[in-house]
Protein backbone atom coordinates (compact mmCIF):
# COMPACT_ATOMS: atom_id res chain seq x y z
CA UNK A 1 0.00 0.00 0.00
CA UNK A 2 1.13 3.44 -0.48
CA UNK A 3 1.84 5.62 2.40
CA UNK A 4 -1.34 7.06 3.72
CA UNK A 5 0.19 10.30 4.79
CA UNK A 6 1.77 11.40 1.35
CA UNK A 7 -1.91 11.00 -0.27
CA UNK A 8 -4.25 13.61 0.15
CA UNK A 9 -7.30 14.39 -1.53
CA UNK A 10 -8.17 17.30 -3.96
CA UNK A 11 -11.03 18.70 -2.32
CA UNK A 12 -8.84 20.53 0.31
CA UNK A 13 -5.64 21.17 -2.45
CA UNK A 14 -7.35 24.62 -2.82
CA UNK A 15 -7.25 25.48 0.37
CA UNK A 16 -4.93 28.80 0.51
CA UNK A 17 -2.23 29.26 3.02
CA UNK A 18 -2.87 32.67 5.39
CA UNK A 19 -0.30 35.36 3.44
CA UNK A 20 2.94 35.64 4.60
CA UNK A 21 3.83 31.93 6.24
CA UNK A 22 6.39 30.06 4.53
CA UNK A 23 5.09 26.90 5.97
CA UNK A 24 1.35 27.18 4.95
CA UNK A 25 2.77 27.78 1.76
CA UNK A 26 4.85 24.60 1.53
CA UNK A 27 2.17 22.76 2.74
CA UNK A 28 -0.43 24.21 0.39
CA UNK A 29 2.26 23.15 -2.41
CA UNK A 30 2.46 19.95 -0.67
CA UNK A 31 -1.20 19.50 -0.58
CA UNK A 32 -1.63 20.53 -4.44
CA UNK A 33 1.27 17.43 -5.32
CA UNK A 34 -0.81 15.18 -3.56
CA UNK A 35 -4.17 15.99 -4.98
CA UNK A 36 -2.45 15.42 -8.38
CA UNK A 37 -1.01 12.09 -7.40
CA UNK A 38 -3.99 11.03 -5.99
CA UNK A 39 -6.08 11.56 -9.37
CA UNK A 40 -3.38 9.95 -11.75
CA UNK A 41 -3.81 7.02 -9.42
CA UNK A 42 -7.71 7.06 -9.04
CA UNK A 43 -7.49 6.91 -13.15
CA UNK A 44 -4.59 4.51 -13.05
CA UNK A 45 -6.97 1.67 -11.36
CA UNK A 46 -9.64 0.83 -14.01
CA UNK A 47 -7.08 0.07 -16.52
CA UNK A 48 -4.01 -0.67 -14.37
CA UNK A 49 -7.04 -3.70 -12.66
CA UNK A 50 -7.93 -5.12 -16.32
CA UNK A 51 -3.90 -5.03 -17.78
CA UNK A 52 -3.31 -6.68 -14.44
CA UNK A 53 -5.59 -9.13 -14.86
CA UNK A 54 -5.75 -10.19 -17.83
CA UNK A 55 -2.27 -9.76 -19.70
CA UNK A 56 -0.04 -9.96 -16.89
CA UNK A 57 -1.89 -12.98 -15.15
CA UNK A 58 -3.44 -14.11 -18.14
CA UNK A 59 -7.47 -14.56 -16.61
CA UNK A 60 -10.03 -14.11 -18.77
CA UNK A 61 -12.94 -11.97 -17.62
CA UNK A 62 -15.34 -14.61 -18.20
CA UNK A 63 -13.54 -17.41 -15.59
CA UNK A 64 -14.76 -17.45 -12.12
CA UNK A 65 -11.43 -16.67 -11.12
CA UNK A 66 -10.57 -13.90 -13.72
CA UNK A 67 -13.81 -11.98 -12.26
CA UNK A 68 -12.89 -12.53 -8.47
CA UNK A 69 -9.37 -11.18 -9.43
CA UNK A 70 -10.48 -8.59 -11.30
CA UNK A 71 -13.12 -7.82 -8.77
CA UNK A 72 -10.40 -7.19 -5.85
CA UNK A 73 -7.79 -5.41 -8.04
CA UNK A 74 -10.55 -2.94 -8.80
CA UNK A 75 -12.03 -2.23 -5.56
CA UNK A 76 -9.27 -2.31 -3.18
CA UNK A 77 -7.60 0.24 -4.88
CA UNK A 78 -10.65 2.11 -5.55
CA UNK A 79 -11.76 2.15 -1.95
CA UNK A 80 -8.76 2.60 -0.17
CA UNK A 81 -7.93 5.80 -2.47
CA UNK A 82 -11.47 7.23 -1.32
CA UNK A 83 -11.24 6.86 2.04
CA UNK A 84 -7.89 8.55 2.15
CA UNK A 85 -9.08 11.20 0.48
CA UNK A 86 -13.22 11.73 2.47
CA UNK A 87 -10.93 10.71 5.71
CA UNK A 88 -8.28 13.42 5.56
CA UNK A 89 -11.44 16.21 4.35
CA UNK A 90 -13.62 15.18 7.18
CA UNK A 91 -10.49 15.43 9.74
CA UNK A 92 -10.34 19.62 8.48
CA UNK A 93 -14.18 19.76 9.07
CA UNK A 94 -14.11 18.20 12.58
CA UNK A 95 -11.02 20.84 13.31
CA UNK A 96 -13.86 23.29 13.14
CA UNK A 97 -16.51 21.16 15.51
CA UNK A 98 -14.50 20.75 18.96
CA UNK A 99 -17.34 18.84 21.19
CA UNK A 100 -17.17 21.78 23.61
CA UNK A 101 -17.88 24.16 20.88
CA UNK A 102 -20.87 21.65 19.74
CA UNK A 103 -22.57 21.99 23.05
CA UNK A 104 -22.04 25.65 23.27
CA UNK A 105 -24.21 25.36 19.96
CA UNK A 106 -26.90 23.17 21.78
CA UNK A 107 -27.49 24.91 24.82
CA UNK A 108 -30.93 26.65 25.31
CA UNK A 109 -32.28 24.88 22.09
CA UNK A 110 -35.88 23.95 22.17
CA UNK A 111 -36.59 20.49 21.45
CA UNK A 112 -36.99 19.84 18.16
CA UNK A 113 -34.77 22.42 16.60
CA UNK A 114 -32.32 20.90 19.27
CA UNK A 115 -33.14 17.88 17.43
CA UNK A 116 -32.24 18.56 13.95
CA UNK A 117 -29.58 20.52 15.01
CA UNK A 118 -27.88 17.81 17.40
CA UNK A 119 -28.34 15.28 15.06
CA UNK A 120 -26.88 17.42 12.04
CA UNK A 121 -23.82 18.35 14.40
CA UNK A 122 -23.70 14.85 15.25
CA UNK A 123 -22.32 13.99 11.73
CA UNK A 124 -19.34 16.89 12.14
CA UNK A 125 -18.32 16.70 15.59
CA UNK A 126 -15.17 14.58 16.35
CA UNK A 127 -16.79 11.74 18.03
CA UNK A 128 -14.80 8.54 19.78
CA UNK A 129 -17.36 6.13 21.70
CA UNK A 130 -14.80 5.89 24.21
CA UNK A 131 -15.74 9.31 25.20
CA UNK A 132 -19.76 9.10 25.22
CA UNK A 133 -20.09 9.48 28.67
CA UNK A 134 -17.48 12.66 29.56
CA UNK A 135 -19.97 14.25 26.55
CA UNK A 136 -23.07 13.19 27.75
CA UNK A 137 -22.67 15.02 31.46
CA UNK A 138 -20.88 17.61 29.60
CA UNK A 139 -24.31 18.06 27.65
CA UNK A 140 -26.71 17.43 30.91
CA UNK A 141 -24.38 20.12 32.79
CA UNK A 142 -25.46 22.50 30.75
CA UNK A 143 -28.99 21.93 30.72
CA UNK A 144 -29.10 20.40 26.89
CA UNK A 145 -32.70 17.96 26.70
CA UNK A 146 -32.11 14.80 27.14
CA UNK A 147 -33.54 14.02 23.98
CA UNK A 148 -31.81 16.27 22.26
CA UNK A 149 -28.53 14.47 23.75
CA UNK A 150 -29.31 11.24 22.57
CA UNK A 151 -30.18 12.53 18.58
CA UNK A 152 -26.81 13.90 18.78
CA UNK A 153 -25.79 10.02 20.24
CA UNK A 154 -27.67 8.38 17.86
CA UNK A 155 -26.07 10.27 14.91
CA UNK A 156 -22.13 10.75 15.75
CA UNK A 157 -21.63 6.99 15.57
CA UNK A 158 -24.13 5.90 12.82
CA UNK A 159 -23.51 8.60 10.50
CA UNK A 160 -19.36 7.99 9.83
CA UNK A 161 -17.23 8.62 7.11
CA UNK A 162 -15.88 5.38 6.71
CA UNK A 163 -19.08 3.89 6.27
CA UNK A 164 -20.36 6.65 4.04
CA UNK A 165 -16.94 6.14 1.79
CA UNK A 166 -18.07 2.18 1.38
CA UNK A 167 -21.23 3.40 0.33
CA UNK A 168 -19.70 5.56 -1.72
CA UNK A 169 -17.07 3.61 -3.55
CA UNK A 170 -18.90 0.38 -3.96
CA UNK A 171 -22.48 1.42 -4.73
CA UNK A 172 -22.85 4.53 -5.89
CA UNK A 173 -23.40 8.22 -4.39
CA UNK A 174 -27.30 7.54 -4.11
CA UNK A 175 -26.72 4.70 -1.91
CA UNK A 176 -24.51 6.85 -0.21
CA UNK A 177 -26.87 9.71 0.23
CA UNK A 178 -29.78 7.08 0.79
CA UNK A 179 -27.86 6.54 4.03
CA UNK A 180 -26.66 9.38 5.37
CA UNK A 181 -30.33 11.48 5.11
CA UNK A 182 -31.88 8.45 6.57
CA UNK A 183 -29.42 8.01 9.16
CA UNK A 184 -30.18 11.53 9.98
CA UNK A 185 -33.72 11.34 10.18
CA UNK A 186 -33.52 8.12 12.41
CA UNK A 187 -31.31 10.25 14.84
CA UNK A 188 -33.69 12.93 14.61
CA UNK A 189 -37.08 11.30 15.37
CA UNK A 190 -35.72 8.37 17.59
CA UNK A 191 -34.03 11.33 19.60
CA UNK A 192 -37.71 13.72 19.69
CA UNK A 193 -39.75 10.25 20.69
CA UNK A 194 -36.93 10.20 23.69
CA UNK A 195 -37.62 12.94 24.73
CA UNK A 196 -41.61 12.98 24.87
CA UNK A 197 -40.76 9.98 27.16
CA UNK A 198 -39.41 11.73 29.95
CA UNK A 199 -36.94 8.80 30.45
CA UNK A 200 -34.57 11.43 32.77
CA UNK A 201 -35.47 9.00 36.15
CA UNK A 202 -33.85 6.35 34.38
CA UNK A 203 -30.66 8.64 34.13
CA UNK A 204 -28.22 7.58 36.78
CA UNK A 205 -28.81 10.08 39.68
CA UNK A 206 -25.55 11.19 40.41
CA UNK A 207 -25.44 12.48 36.99
CA UNK A 208 -27.73 15.42 38.18
CA UNK A 209 -25.74 16.20 41.26
CA UNK A 210 -23.92 19.77 40.52
CA UNK A 211 -20.16 18.68 39.78
CA UNK A 212 -17.62 21.54 41.02
CA UNK A 213 -15.71 22.33 38.08
CA UNK A 214 -11.87 22.98 39.17
CA UNK A 215 -10.48 23.64 35.69
CA UNK A 216 -12.04 24.95 32.55
CA UNK A 217 -10.74 23.85 28.77
CA UNK A 218 -10.62 26.46 26.47
CA UNK A 219 -8.97 24.59 22.86
CA UNK A 220 -7.11 26.48 21.11
CA UNK A 221 -6.91 28.63 17.91
CA UNK A 222 -6.16 26.51 14.88
CA UNK A 223 -4.27 27.56 11.75
CA UNK A 224 -4.11 26.39 8.26
CA UNK A 225 -0.98 24.25 8.86
CA UNK A 226 -2.99 22.30 12.37
CA UNK A 227 -6.11 21.73 10.57
CA UNK A 228 -3.69 20.39 7.58
CA UNK A 229 -2.31 18.34 10.56
CA UNK A 230 -5.83 17.46 12.07
CA UNK A 231 -6.09 15.25 8.55
CA UNK A 232 -3.33 13.73 8.55
CA UNK A 233 -3.75 12.61 11.51
CA UNK A 234 -7.29 10.96 10.89
CA UNK A 235 -5.93 9.74 7.91
CA UNK A 236 -3.30 8.04 10.07
CA UNK A 237 -5.33 6.68 12.94
CA UNK A 238 -8.66 5.78 10.54
CA UNK A 239 -7.55 4.34 7.88
CA UNK A 240 -4.34 3.18 9.23
CA UNK A 241 -7.12 0.92 11.53
CA UNK A 242 -9.50 -0.08 8.88
CA UNK A 243 -7.58 -0.89 5.78
CA UNK A 244 -6.87 -4.74 7.00
CA UNK A 245 -10.98 -5.13 7.30
CA UNK A 246 -11.79 -3.57 4.26
CA UNK A 247 -8.69 -5.75 2.15
CA UNK A 248 -10.31 -8.83 3.80
CA UNK A 249 -13.96 -8.06 2.87
CA UNK A 250 -13.42 -6.74 -0.45
CA UNK A 251 -11.18 -10.44 -0.47
CA UNK A 252 -14.19 -12.43 0.52
CA UNK A 253 -16.22 -10.02 -1.84
CA UNK A 254 -14.23 -10.95 -4.51
CA UNK A 255 -14.48 -14.71 -3.92
CA UNK A 256 -18.38 -14.63 -3.90
CA UNK A 257 -18.70 -12.18 -6.90
CA UNK A 258 -16.74 -14.55 -8.90
CA UNK A 259 -17.51 -17.90 -7.11
CA UNK A 260 -21.46 -17.88 -5.76
CA UNK A 261 -23.94 -17.95 -8.57
CA UNK A 262 -26.54 -15.45 -8.99
CA UNK A 263 -30.01 -15.18 -7.57
CA UNK A 264 -28.21 -17.63 -4.72
CA UNK A 265 -29.21 -14.76 -1.98
CA UNK A 266 -32.14 -14.01 -3.39
CA UNK A 267 -34.06 -16.02 -1.04
CA UNK A 268 -32.10 -15.13 1.95
CA UNK A 269 -31.65 -11.74 1.64
CA UNK A 270 -34.08 -11.05 -1.13
CA UNK A 271 -37.42 -8.54 -1.17
CA UNK A 272 -39.57 -11.05 -0.51
CA UNK A 273 -38.39 -12.71 2.43
CA UNK A 274 -39.32 -9.62 5.17
CA UNK A 275 -37.79 -11.34 8.12
CA UNK A 276 -34.44 -10.61 6.22
CA UNK A 277 -34.32 -7.15 7.85
CA UNK A 278 -34.98 -7.97 11.34
CA UNK A 279 -32.11 -10.51 11.02
CA UNK A 280 -29.92 -8.54 9.75
CA UNK A 281 -30.47 -6.10 12.59
CA UNK A 282 -30.13 -9.03 15.17
CA UNK A 283 -27.04 -9.79 13.55
CA UNK A 284 -25.81 -6.47 12.99
CA UNK A 285 -25.84 -5.29 16.36
CA UNK A 286 -22.83 -6.97 18.32
CA UNK A 287 -20.41 -6.05 15.47
CA UNK A 288 -18.48 -3.27 15.47
CA UNK A 289 -14.90 -2.26 14.68
CA UNK A 290 -15.05 -5.17 11.58
CA UNK A 291 -17.73 -2.99 9.82
CA UNK A 292 -15.67 -1.73 7.33
CA UNK A 293 -15.03 -5.49 6.17
CA UNK A 294 -18.37 -6.73 5.84
CA UNK A 295 -19.83 -3.92 3.53
CA UNK A 296 -17.44 -5.09 0.70
CA UNK A 297 -19.19 -8.33 1.26
CA UNK A 298 -22.54 -7.15 1.64
CA UNK A 299 -22.02 -5.68 -1.52
CA UNK A 300 -21.10 -8.59 -3.50
CA UNK A 301 -24.61 -10.48 -1.71
CA UNK A 302 -26.05 -7.75 -3.03
CA UNK A 303 -24.92 -8.65 -6.97
CA UNK A 304 -26.39 -12.00 -6.26
CA UNK A 305 -29.88 -10.78 -5.36
CA UNK A 306 -29.90 -9.18 -2.29
CA UNK A 307 -32.50 -6.84 -1.52
CA UNK A 308 -30.75 -2.54 -0.50
CA UNK A 309 -33.05 -2.40 2.20
CA UNK A 310 -31.71 -5.32 4.01
CA UNK A 311 -28.26 -4.06 3.13
CA UNK A 312 -28.80 -0.46 4.51
CA UNK A 313 -30.51 -1.94 8.05
CA UNK A 314 -27.66 -3.79 7.88
CA UNK A 315 -25.11 -0.71 7.73
CA UNK A 316 -26.94 0.74 10.98
CA UNK A 317 -27.54 -2.13 12.99
CA UNK A 318 -23.66 -2.26 12.73
CA UNK A 319 -22.18 0.92 13.55
CA UNK A 320 -25.20 2.96 14.49
CA UNK A 321 -26.22 0.45 17.65
CA UNK A 322 -22.70 -0.83 18.96
CA UNK A 323 -22.24 -2.91 21.92
CA UNK A 324 -19.73 -1.70 23.03
CA UNK A 325 -20.67 1.62 23.13
CA UNK A 326 -24.45 0.87 25.17
CA UNK A 327 -21.91 -0.90 27.77
CA UNK A 328 -19.85 2.48 28.05
CA UNK A 329 -23.34 4.27 28.42
CA UNK A 330 -24.26 1.80 31.03
CA UNK A 331 -22.33 3.98 33.92
CA UNK A 332 -24.92 7.09 32.88
CA UNK A 333 -28.21 5.55 32.16
CA UNK A 334 -30.19 2.49 33.62
CA UNK A 335 -30.73 -0.73 31.90
CA UNK A 336 -34.56 0.23 31.21
CA UNK A 337 -33.08 3.62 29.02
CA UNK A 338 -30.38 1.53 27.60
CA UNK A 339 -33.00 -0.38 26.43
CA UNK A 340 -35.62 1.77 25.13
CA UNK A 341 -33.01 3.73 23.07
CA UNK A 342 -31.99 0.73 21.52
CA UNK A 343 -35.79 -0.56 20.93
CA UNK A 344 -36.71 2.88 19.60
CA UNK A 345 -33.53 3.39 17.19
CA UNK A 346 -33.63 -0.53 16.42
CA UNK A 347 -37.71 0.02 15.29
CA UNK A 348 -36.34 3.12 13.23
CA UNK A 349 -33.71 1.04 11.31
CA UNK A 350 -36.16 -1.91 10.59
CA UNK A 351 -38.59 0.93 8.78
CA UNK A 352 -36.12 1.87 6.94
CA UNK A 353 -35.05 -0.77 5.78
CA UNK A 354 -38.45 -2.36 4.97
CA UNK A 355 -39.31 1.07 2.99
CA UNK A 356 -36.50 1.12 0.70
CA UNK A 357 -37.29 -3.38 0.18
CA UNK A 358 -40.64 -2.29 -0.87
CA UNK A 359 -40.19 1.28 -2.87
CA UNK A 360 -36.88 0.15 -4.36
CA UNK B 1 5.08 19.08 38.10
CA UNK B 2 2.15 17.21 38.44
CA UNK B 3 0.77 15.65 35.28
CA UNK B 4 -2.31 13.98 34.83
CA UNK B 5 -4.20 12.03 32.16
CA UNK B 6 -7.62 12.03 31.96
CA UNK B 7 -9.24 9.33 30.23
CA UNK B 8 -12.06 5.84 31.10
CA UNK B 9 -9.49 3.57 30.29
CA UNK B 10 -9.61 3.30 26.31
CA UNK B 11 -6.44 2.32 24.01
CA UNK B 12 -5.68 6.52 23.26
CA UNK B 13 -5.60 7.36 27.28
CA UNK B 14 -3.10 4.33 27.51
CA UNK B 15 -0.82 5.71 24.72
CA UNK B 16 -1.39 8.96 25.83
CA UNK B 17 -0.10 8.01 29.65
CA UNK B 18 2.46 6.16 27.69
CA UNK B 19 3.88 9.02 25.84
CA UNK B 20 3.75 11.18 28.77
CA UNK B 21 5.97 9.32 30.86
CA UNK B 22 8.35 9.05 27.79
CA UNK B 23 8.54 13.14 27.92
CA UNK B 24 9.03 13.10 31.38
CA UNK B 25 11.55 10.65 31.24
CA UNK B 26 13.35 11.97 28.26
CA UNK B 27 13.42 15.39 30.04
CA UNK B 28 15.20 13.73 33.45
CA UNK B 29 12.02 15.47 34.65
CA UNK B 30 10.82 15.18 38.66
CA UNK B 31 6.98 15.62 37.59
CA UNK B 32 4.50 12.86 38.35
CA UNK B 33 2.32 11.28 35.82
CA UNK B 34 -1.25 10.15 37.35
CA UNK B 35 -4.22 8.75 36.05
CA UNK B 36 -7.64 9.59 36.21
CA UNK B 37 -10.23 6.98 35.41
CA UNK B 38 -13.08 8.24 37.36
CA UNK B 39 -15.73 10.14 35.10
CA UNK B 40 -16.54 12.10 38.26
CA UNK B 41 -12.81 13.37 38.81
CA UNK B 42 -12.79 13.93 34.89
CA UNK B 43 -15.70 15.90 34.81
CA UNK B 44 -14.55 18.03 36.97
CA UNK B 45 -11.58 19.53 34.37
CA UNK B 46 -14.66 21.11 32.11
CA UNK B 47 -13.51 18.37 29.41
CA UNK B 48 -15.57 16.25 27.07
CA UNK B 49 -13.32 14.83 25.14
CA UNK B 50 -10.62 12.10 26.28
CA UNK B 51 -8.30 11.53 26.27
CA UNK B 52 -6.65 15.26 28.04
CA UNK B 53 -3.32 15.91 29.50
CA UNK B 54 -3.50 18.13 32.62
CA UNK B 55 -0.64 20.00 33.49
CA UNK B 56 -0.38 21.51 37.64
CA UNK B 57 -4.50 21.29 37.35
CA UNK B 58 -4.27 23.21 33.97
CA UNK B 59 -6.06 21.69 30.89
CA UNK B 60 -2.77 21.55 28.11
CA UNK B 61 -5.23 19.07 25.28
CA UNK B 62 -8.51 17.10 25.46
CA UNK B 63 -9.30 14.58 22.42
CA UNK B 64 -6.30 14.05 21.23
CA UNK B 65 -3.24 11.94 21.41
CA UNK B 66 0.05 14.34 21.30
CA UNK B 67 3.31 12.40 20.80
CA UNK B 68 5.94 12.63 23.62
CA UNK B 69 7.78 15.69 21.79
CA UNK B 70 4.61 17.44 21.75
CA UNK B 71 4.29 17.30 25.42
CA UNK B 72 7.49 18.03 26.05
CA UNK B 73 6.78 21.22 24.61
CA UNK B 74 3.45 21.71 26.43
CA UNK B 75 5.70 20.89 29.41
CA UNK B 76 7.54 24.24 28.71
CA UNK B 77 10.74 22.32 27.54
Amino acid sequence: MTDANSLVPRETASASARPGSGLGTRIAALLAGSAAIWIALYFTIEPGSRLLTHRLLGLGAETHLGAAVAFFLFEAPKVLLLLVAVVFGVGIVRSFFTPERTRALLAGRRESIGNVLASLLGVVTPFCSCSAVPLFLGFVEVGIPLGVTLSFLISAPMVNEVALVLLLGLFGWKVAALYLSTGLLIAIVAGWVLGRLRLERWVESWVYESMKQSATYQAERLGFTERVGCGATAVREIVGKVWPYVLAGIAVGAFIHGFVPEGLMAGIMGKQAWWSVPLAVVIGVPMYSNAAGIIPVVQALLGKGAALGTVLAFMMSVIGLSLPEMIILRKVLRPQLIATFVGIVAVGILAVGWLFNAVL
Amino acid sequence: MKIQVLGTGCAKCKTLTANAEKAVQELGSDATVEKVEDVREIMKFGVMSTPALVVDGKVMTAGKVPTPDQIKKLLGA
